[in-house]
């Protein structure tokens, strides 16, 4: 059942007020970000639906939104993802040896998500950490100046969080 | 030793809060400003002679006289943080290290414009830096500098944070402008221009972080003052983001009096290139703007010094010359391709096309196939003309100026660069063994796929 908890509709309401009487449309990234973070880190048709309903939108006005931005998952992700960018910048730093260490430590490659559902590996273009190159995007955070003893610790790091999680 | 006056306090432990921030001078320039008229703020902004500082270099003060006042209809400022130039880090420096500057910045302008509802959109991936603007924000409301008649004048004012979601178009202002109205993020037709119809409809002013920071030290010292900084109409200083092949990559604050070698060599920049290796080739101003060979980047055709401002970095055209534009300086060492540079550059804005407008949708996948057979030994002499062809097809034949974005590094690239382009065709072995990267690690046939 996809439905936010008083918490959260609480977090939506106040989205919502960031915008004149009538405007909420604007809440939708927002609040898509909320429900992609909520609901198991991507966006099901049943979550946009849901997502449409609160902000009295048309269901197509939702889709069009989550298809459009590449920060949304519309299908469903490990539990960890390593968003590695590979832009000219990072390039020049060696993105690529970074991406290619990290996908055969996982067995996995770019757009693809390990057997054990923990580790998505996606390659994305600059994130404005050009200065920090090579760097990666996990959760909320970025991970900068990437070496291959860094990322081993960084999977290390997220099967330890997940062990405790579970 | 350059003058700093945006970033000279970022070094002081907790200046990120209210209170160090206000025990060091901050929000005198908010005071001041609630003294002053609304139209005299705007007139201190154009006598500064500040300029965009998001990437075309517009002068602010005017952008702001653009802006519509019919009766009854709110006006809205914006502030563009959408940063998302290959090569820009500058923004999100400011916003991290020294936010109430920037909602200093925002109070003032919010005030100057005549707007009550203010925004700063965001892109999606800093979000980090969505908490720490809101805390800013809710410490200048507890301290009566926002929300409802400030500091006694009658002028009310609330800033929101709005998060993006990953597109790098967002950062056009009118991309940005239907974003905020939660679309797709594609470019408006101008005119009409924000200025007259913007946020719902209503005039408003979209204006880049660095832009609205820098109208704190304007305020404080006048703009005369300010306009004295800098060389011509480059004045004030400008914050550099320097990365690629450097010592000393990050953000440098420059009043526009130093040359480029300068910058590039020195020990107060960005310290020389790494293992003593030769400099190449640089992009001085965010990726979208033409890559310069080592002897045009550090002296004009003309042979002149060139200096890091607008004029000189533009001086010669597109044909000897490049752009200031965001200030992102990307830096390639001698061992670096030009021909992969521009392969992953031409990858960046087929990503980031909105697919509005048909030369610049498929033109820019059409140049990242061409580059990428070129790269990996499969390419033909004829290409390097084809791909001539293509970009000049893009270039302004398209709505917003991510077309444009997209044909400059690669007809830069070709100009300058053609012999490397020549090579990888006459020696295709020899291109897809290339070895790039830090250690040879990769193969990267399997990593661009």
């Amino acid at each position: 059942m996809v439905e936010f908890s008083s918490d959260k509709m609480k977090e939506v309401q106040r989205i919502i007020e960031f915008y004149p009487e009538g405007k909420q449309k604007s809440a939708v990234i927002p609040v898509l970000h909320l429900a992609q973070q909520e609901f198991g880190g991507w966006l099901s048709s049943a979550t946009m639906d849901y997502v449409a309903s609160l902000l009295k939108l048309e269901p197509i006005e939702v889709y069009e939104v989550a298809t459009f931005y590449s920060m949304y998952n519309l299908k469903p992700v490990g539990k960890y993802m390593f968003e590695v960018c590979h832009t000219g910048p990072c390039m020049l730093n060696g993105s690529d040896d970074i991406i290619a260490y990290i996908g055969e430590k996982l067995n996995i490659k770019p757009g693809q998500t390990s057997a054990d559902g923990l580790f998505t590996l996606k390659t994305v273009e600059c994130l404005g950490a050009c200065g920090y190159a090579p760097m990666m995007q996990l959760g909320k955070n970025y991970r900068e100046h990437l070496t291959k003893e860094k990322c081993d610790a960084i999977i290390e790091e997220c099967r330890k969080n997940s062990s405790m999680n579970n | 030793m350059g003058k700093k006056i945006l970033i000279d306090k970022v070094h002081i432990p907790g200046i990120r809060g209210y209170e160090v921030y206000r025990r060091e001078g901050g929000y005198a320039a908010a005071e001041k400003a609630f003294k002053m008229a609304p139209a005299d703020i705007v007139e201190e902004v154009k006598k500064s002679g500040l300029r965009g500082r998001g990437g075309a270099g517009f002068p602010a003060g005017m952008k702001w006289s653009f802006l519509a006042k019919p009766e009854g209809v709110p006006r809205y400022l914006v502030c563009n943080a959408d940063e998302s130039e290959p090569g820009t880090f500058k923004d999100r420096y400011l916003m991290e290290f020294l936010p109430h500057l920037l909602i200093e910045g925002l109070i003032i302008s919010s005030f100057a414009l005549g707007s009550n509802r203010t925004y700063i959109y965001i892109r999606g991936e800093y979000s980090w830096i969505v908490d720490i603007l809101e805390e800013a924000i809710a410490e200048a409301n507890t301290n009566g500098f926002l929300g409802k008649n400030i500091l006694g004048t009658g002028f009310d004012c609330q800033i929101y944070v709005q998060r993006g979601a990953g597109a790098y178009i967002c950062g056009e202002e009118t991309a940005l402008l239907e974003s905020l109205e939660g679309k797709r993020g594609n470019p408006r037709i101008k005119p009409p221009f924000p200025a007259v119809k913007g946020l719902w409809d209503c005039p408003t002013v979209v204006n880049n972080v660095e832009t609205l920071a820098a109208v704190v030290p304007i305020l404080n010292m006048g703009g005369d003052a300010y306009a004295k900084i800098g060389i011509g109409k480059s004045t004030g200083t400008k914050l550099i983001s320097a990365c690629g092949n450097i010592n000393k990559p990050g953000v440098y604050e420059i009043d526009m009096t130093i040359s480029v070698e300068e910058f590039i060599y020195s020990e107060e920049y960005c310290g020389g290139i790494p293992n003593g290796k030769k400099l190449k080739a640089c992009i001085p101003g965010g990726s979208s703007v033409p890559i310069l060979p080592a002897n045009l980047l550090l002296t004009t055709a003309k042979g002149e010094k060139r200096m890091m401002t607008y004029e000189s970095l533009s001086d010669g055209g597109f044909a000897t010359g490049s752009m200031m534009g965001s200030g992102g300086f990307i830096v390639l060492d001698e061992d670096q391709c030009v021909v992969r540079n521009t392969l992953t550059l031409a990858r960046f804005y087929r990503h980031e096309s909105c697919g509005q407008c048909s030369p610049c949708r498929e033109g820019t996948g059409w140049m990242e196939k061409i580059l990428h057979n070129i790269e990996y030994g499969k390419g033909k002499m004829s290409d390097i003309d084809l791909l001539w062809d293509i970009q000049r097809k893009i270039e302004g034949n398209t709505i917003c100026p991510l077309g444009d974005a997209a044909a400059w590094p690669v007809a830069a690239a070709i100009r300058h660069f053609r012999d490397e382009f020549e090579w990888h065709v006459m020696n295709p072995q020899e291109s897809q063994q290339r070895n790039y990267g830090l250690a040879g690690y990769a193969n990267p046939r399997e990593v661009l796929v």
